[in-house]
């Protein structure tokens, strides 16, 4: 090494400039920052949404808005969290940045397709945003017929469109992820040394496939019904709205798997590090990400059991309900049995991680309150229900992604954040999570409907906690954007592993090169081969496997 | 250097031509009561061999890899999954719209 | 790597690696087409279940020789196909625009048809909407099956529509000659649409024109 400067490095951030090279761009890693302007950006709507209920809901009246107004806030609440944020979020951002790296490959197999992806994805958004400012739509984010097919009166077919629309740049995902992490393994990077990721992306990606096509479908007819008035879930004419429900939830249901797994799998990668360990039954937990999926196709009935279902249909619905919670039960064991006796420190990824553990755990288990035929019965449609599925998507996935963009931060813009903001951010979060979301599930208990803006006044004190937390949740996520972004000019430049972390990703620089590897790695190691109290790596090297 | 499919022109027609045969067979097997609730039963067999004659042999099935067998088979495996449980569901409720028949 | 070696994109090491790559993606987009068919196909079970004799009723006024004809057009479109395929894989380039333009304009004479059968149904007042007239008391549910009948094959045509572009597209770049034996995965790969959208209406027809006919 001669005593001069190095050269300028070129990395995927610097290799070009302009607003063109990035609107062009077919590289994963710019795709994954295009994603991740959009999604926070739909993620701010949807909190508006949520600002404006929570004020609502401040006092037992009806008093800030009228009742069509709240039913159209919850709406695009709901729509514009789930599709343009939660089900995008963590595949579309971190999954797109680092799954070819974690494998060892040059990008995605179809990297224009990956493109095309966002700007279906944006033109989906752009859609549905639309047909909030010509005035929204109330159906619920369920679009239960024949209320969305006939009865309504608000801007239901623009927004099924745009959800439709949106709906193939998950399946394009979804493909694209599949078919490279099947052909596209770097050499000696079998099956079973994957990263934990890649098993919880895979697992995701066969949902987007097989799931989310039937909720284009669906969307189709309700779309044609209300255009063309083709009758096919309409009473009058001997339709079944429970045809509807069966439909919408096949997808639906599997969705909120979508939601989670991939944070599972970021998961998965905190705790290893920030524990110095390999994860505890590591084949278990890549198995129980592929039953989930599985297994999750299996119950969607469990969001019917009062809609006129038969009894006999709920009963096998609720069986395959508690079935499915064990793979996720495996996983927090597995979890739990790696920080033992690990290297723990509490940096902001772990805090998130941590927290995600404890309050996916209470959501999950009030899952099976839910998938409990004579409790549903009683707190279907509560507020028990919207803390039950707070707890997992905001608990467990919103804090999988948080964790997730700070821990791998450094590698996608070269730069460290202030890691002081950072924990008090996400102990803010953590804070103000649980004061908005628990008294919810008290209030559900208690009887309080969902979707109403107003209530029984002996439910106002629960109501202003929820609140009140609710403007200390937004604090935490507001804190982290402003030092984030921060970050980016004046966050003190990150080497190519600030964490000592093990895979593919920390032994390339940060930022990467847009190739993402100077020549391709060759994989000789187990994953998460962190070396124990001796310093010794002794883990087994497995027969390589291959598919 | 890769390799075309090792399907001759002549396996081609064959299949082209028992798809034919086939197509008439249904149209024809439609106009005949087979008693109890067969036809509702044979037509969709007839047809779900055609498909497979087109998967096999016009889509290379035959030849291809596991992995597109797996995939191919996965999109009707999880099709009958949502048509087995929601069918568990239509034909076991009591009750349904009389609004028509 | 020769001269006459196909393009590799940069993310692929060698040409195996992209056609197995592109083949494998194709049979996954496939699985989601038969998941999207297969919603609408399973709220027609659900009510064919329900209403049997209005849907045999119902059934019994489309065409069934024009369904029929059809059907019989998509197979020999199928089978032009496959024989572009393989003029493709044998470097046989005239009969590979010969077949190519062959599937087009069956596929163009299916949906003339289709088309045909629409203005009918129009006139016959079958269409579903204010103007839907049936003989009561099955005439709800016939509106149902008619709003199946469209919604189905108007999605079906509408995949159609996508694959004679498609083919179009194939047709343009035989002619430039992009196409060798060392490379024709693009045609492989609209084969693999094309023969699949053939599937779905090898399922519709039967669904559609062949129920209750023995009644």
């Amino acid at each position: 090494m001669s005593a001069a400067q190095p050269p300028p490095r070129i990395h995927y951030l610097n290799v070009s400039y302009g607003i063109r090279s990035w609107l062009v761009t077919t590289d994963h890693k710019r795709i994954a920052w295009l994603y991740l302007l959009s999604i926070t950006f739909f993620f701010v709507i949807g909190g508006l949404f949520a600002v404006f209920m929570r004020l609502e809901l401040l006092t037992p009246e009806g008093d800030l808005v009228q009742a069509d107004t709240y039913n159209k806030l919850f709406t695009l609440h709901g729509v514009t969290m789930v599709f343009f944020f939660l089900i995008p979020s963590i595949p579309a951002v971190l999954g797109n940045f680092l799954v070819p790296i974690m494998i060892g490959a040059r990008d995605l197999a179809f990297p224009r397709l990956n493109l095309a992806s966002w700007y279906i994805y944006t033109l989906g958004g752009a859609f549905t945003l639309a047909a909030a400012a010509a005035g929204g739509v109330d159906t619920g984010w369920t679009f239960y017929t024949p209320y969305s097919s006939i009865y309504s009166n608000t801007h239901v077919a623009l927004t099924v469109v745009g959800i439709f629309i949106t709906g193939f740049s998950s399946i394009l995902t979804g493909l694209n992820f599949i078919v490279t992490i099947h052909k596209m393994r770097a050499p000696g990077m079998t099956w079973f040394r994957l990263p934990l990721f890649i098993w919880a992306h895979y697992a995701t990606s066969i949902i987007f496939v097989l799931g989310t096509p039937v909720l284009a479908i669906t969307l189709v007819l309700v779309a044609l019904e209300r255009l063309f008035h083709l009758g096919i879930f309409d009473p009058a004419l001997g339709g079944d709205p429970i045809l509807f429900q069966h439909l919408f939830w096949f997808y639906s249901h599997p969705a909120v798997y979508i939601m989670i797994l991939p944070a599972m799998g970021v998961v998965s990668e905190l705790i290893a590090c920030f524990s110095r360990k390999r994860i505890f039954g590591y084949d278990f937990v890549a198995f129980a990400s592929l039953a989930i999926a599985v297994i999750g196709f299996l119950v969607w009935g469990h969001h019917m059991f009062v809609s006129g279902q038969s009894v006999y249909a709920s009963m096998v619905f609720s069986i395959l309900s508690f079935l499915v919670a064990i793979p996720s039960a495996i996983k927090v064991f597995n979890w739990t049995a790696t920080l033992y006796k690990g290297s723990v420190s509490y940096d902001a990824p772990m805090l998130y991680a941590l927290g995600f553990i404890g309050l996916f755990t209470i959501g999950g288990l009030t899952g099976l309150f839910l998938a409990t035929l004579g409790i549903d019965v009683h707190v279907h449609d509560t507020y028990f229900v919207i803390a039950h599925f707070h707890y997992i998507m905001v608990g467990g996935a919103v804090m999988g992604y948080l964790g997730g963009i700070h821990f791998w931060w450094p590698k996608m813009t070269g730069r460290t954040y202030p890691e002081g903001w950072a924990r008090l951010a996400a102990l803010i979060v953590f804070i103000g999570f649980n004061l908005t979301f628990f008294p919810q599930f008290l209030l559900g208990y208690l009887g309080m409907p969902r979707r109403y803006h107003a209530y029984p006044p002996e439910f106002q004190v629960l109501n202003v906690m929820s609140t009140a937390g609710a403007s200390i949740l937004g604090t935490g996520y507001v804190i982290p954007l402003i030092y984030l972004i921060w970050s980016l000019r004046y966050g003190a430049v990150a080497g190519a592993n600030p964490w000592l972390a093990k895979g593919l990703e920390w032994q390339t620089s940060s930022p990467p090169p847009t190739d993402n590897f100077e020549i391709t790695p060759l994989v000789t190691e187990e994953a998460y081969a962190y070396a124990d109290a001796e310093g010794e790596n002794d883990l087994p090297l497995r027969k390589p496997v291959d598919v | 250097m890769k390799s075309a499919p090792p399907i001759s022109v002549k396996s081609y027609i064959g299949v082209f031509l028992a798809l034919l045969v086939l197509t008439a067979l249904t149209t024809a097997v439609a106009f005949v009561d087979l008693g109890g609730n067969l036809n509702v039963v044979v037509a969709p067999a007839i047809a779900g061999g055609k498909a497979i004659l087109v998967a096999l042999y016009f889509m290379h099935l035959r030849h291809s890899s596991r992995l597109s067998w797996i995939f191919a088979g996965a999109g009707f495996f999880w099709l009958f999954i949502m048509i087995v449980l929601t069918m568990s569901d239509a034909l076991t409720r009591s009750g349904f719209s009389s609004a028509a028949q | 790597m020769s001269e006459t070696s196909t393009l590799i994109a940069h993310q692929f090491d060698d040409a195996e690696q992209q056609r197995e790559s592109s083949t494998l993606g194709m049979w996954i987009f496939l699985a989601t087409e038969v998941m999207f068919f297969g919603g609408i196909f399973l709220g027609y079970i659900v009510y064919r279940s329900q209403y049997p004799i209005a849907f045999a009723a119902a059934s019994n006024r489309l065409d069934i020789w024009l369904g029929l004809i059809n059907t019989a057009v998509l197979i020999c479109s199928s089978f032009t196909m496959v024989l572009a395929v393989y003029n493709a894989a044998a470097a046989q380039r005239r009969a590979l625009q010969t077949n190519l333009l062959l599937t087009i304009v069956l596929g163009c004479v299916f949906l003339s048809i289709k088309l045909y059968e629409y203005h009918m149904k129009f006139e016959e007042n079958l269409v579903p909407g204010a103007s839907f007239a049936f003989p009561a008391p099955l005439a709800p549910a016939a509106e149902i099956f008619f709003s199946f009948y469209f919604a189905m094959t108007g999605m079906h045509a509408v995949h159609m529509v996508i694959g004679i572009g498609l083919l179009g597209g194939l047709l343009f770049r035989a002619g430039r000659g992009w196409y060798s034996p060392e490379y024709f995965t693009p045609v492989e790969l609209v084969g693999l649409y094309w023969h699949f959208v053939d599937i779905v209406w090898i399922f519709l027809f039967p669904l559609l024109y062949l129920v209750g006919r023995h009644l």
